[in-house]
């Protein structure tokens, strides 16, 4: 069993981040911010391995693209010496970053490495806790992976993504990323190479399965508790995936009917592999990307995805018509794991209690984008 | 030159009003970089295009391409045109 520690919420909108800190029990909730109030903050995380490092991924309606870092768990800021940024072609027609969306701390063996991704689609490298990034060649000049990258003119509300940077936690040079859409993808060489692993993955109709271009991953989560096991939530449905195996299954058709099995967070239980959650949307027609029926609820499945059970105490009967985005929904790792999720309403619910029960603990901040968690050491 | 900070750059300069010098107006971004780190690339990508919501106008005149030459004598008004929600 773990120590306990002090859980913060670390809250990243499209008008600025909050920080959220817990009491013991995680019912009160003391709020700190706005930080960068007016800053579009697309994700805010934790270093985990000096446990006071926080990078933001920022940028504003007119400004470039740029990480801030605090050394101090966000008492103070500074931005990086040098933001992700697209190697500058000859011809004057490269790519410039719009955005960074994603942001993953490197394995723990590996302090001040960081991976960011960004939209339009690329992959950035940082070994100094995130003052300097570098583009990874790999992916953002490889003539293939272009060809399968969208441009800022597609569907992806904002632009494709590159997100769900993973790090095999046994090994520093596996690690998996995700593009939205351009399919899921794999490196074995600490991300000098990456290959798709996008078998068993269903695309929208009429289109070619076998084209990594037309698969929109969502989100993709590895299990902690085993590593061979990964969960994705994607346009086209939930999955699981047990390597060494590279075929993708389907694991929501045991969602209800009326909700069906598209949404876009996904996460998972820290010490069982078996449980996972989702927060389905409206991905009916026109895809609404509301709670289905004006109804939100959280489902979890405690068998590995053969089965899913609604949980919705505490979350608004009817008429509620928010969703939630994909860095939106986490999880923390205490004894009764707590999960906390943003809306696009600009909510923050809480649950101490695997999701049984939820209660919102802020309104009316902007727009949600991520919601992560950060541990430390209780004072 | 003259440089006239706007709000969205303050946090770079503290100050509305800013001095660089340069032969050419990519020249007095870049001396305006040198001074406060990271401001020219919230204005210019890494492909060396201005950003959409960016304009610049020296002495009154728009300026489109970085090339252009700027006057040690005259002045730079850095704009942030709004846009969006």
């Amino acid at each position: 069993m773990s120590s306990p520690s002090a859980v913060t919420l670390l809250v990243a909108t499209r008008k600025g981040a909050w920080l959220y800190h817990g009491d013991a029990e995680r019912t009160t909730w003391r709020v700190d911010g706005p930080h960068f109030l007016g800053h579009i903050i697309s994700h805010l995380v934790l270093d985990p391995r000096d446990g006071s490092t926080l990078l933001a991924a920022a940028k504003t309606g007119h400004l470039g693209p740029t990480i801030f870092r605090s050394t101090d768990f966000g008492r103070t800021w500074t931005e990086a010496a040098r933001p992700p940024a697209f190697a500058k072609a000859e011809s004057g027609a490269g790519r410039s970053v719009d955005h960074t969306f994603w942001l993953t701390p490197g394995h723990a063996s590996q302090p001040g490495v960081w991976y960011a991704g960004t939209s339009p689609q690329g992959l950035f490298r940082s070994e100094d806790g995130g003052a300097n990034w570098a583009p990874c060649s790999s992916i953002n000049d490889d003539a293939q992976y272009l060809k399968w990258m969208g441009t800022a003119q597609d569907g992806t509300p904002d632009g494709p993504k590159l997100h769900s940077i993973i790090i095999d936690p046994r090994d520093p040079a596996h690690m998996y990323m995700a593009m939205s859409g351009g399919g899921v993808h794999e490196s074995f060489d600490a991300g000098r190479s990456f290959a798709p692993l996008i078998d068993g993955l269903e695309v929208v109709e009429g289109f070619d399965v076998a084209e990594p271009t037309f698969h929109d991953p969502h989100c993709i989560r590895l299990c902690p508790a085993n590593p061979d096991r990964l969960y994705q939530q994607n346009h086209c449905g939930i999955y699981r995936l047990d390597r060494p195996a590279t075929r993708w299954r389907r694991i929501g058709g045991g969602m209800p009917a009326e909700v069906g099995d598209i949404g876009f967070p996904m996460v998972v239980h820290p010490r069982d592999p078996d449980t996972a959650w989702v927060f389905p949307m409206d991905g009916t027609a026109v895809w609404p990307r509301t709670s289905p029926g004006g109804r939100p609820a959280v489902f979890v499945t405690r068998d590995g995805g053969e089965r899913w059970q609604r949980q919705h105490a505490g979350l608004p009967a009817e008429q509620a018509w928010w969703t939630v985005k994909r860095q939106a929904m986490t999880a923390d790792t205490q004894p009764s794991v707590g999960l906390y999720f943003g809306t696009t309403s600009g909510e923050l619910w809480a649950s101490s209690d695997e999701g049984a029960h939820w209660q919102c603990i802020a309104r009316y901040l902007p727009d949600i984008y991520a919601v992560e968690v950060a541990e430390r050491p209780a004072a | 030159m003259k440089v006239l900070i706007p709000s969205a750059l303050r946090s770079y300069t503290e100050s509305a009003h800013a001095e660089a010098e340069g032969a050419t107006l990519a020249e007095v971004v870049a001396a305006l970089d040198l001074q406060y780190p990271g401001i020219a690339f919230r204005m210019i990508d890494e492909q060396g295009r201005i950003r959409r919501h960016i304009r610049f106008f020296v002495d009154g005149q728009q300026v489109r391409d970085l090339a252009q030459a700027a006057d040690a004598a005259g002045e730079l008004v850095i704009v942030q045109a709004l846009s969006g929600g």
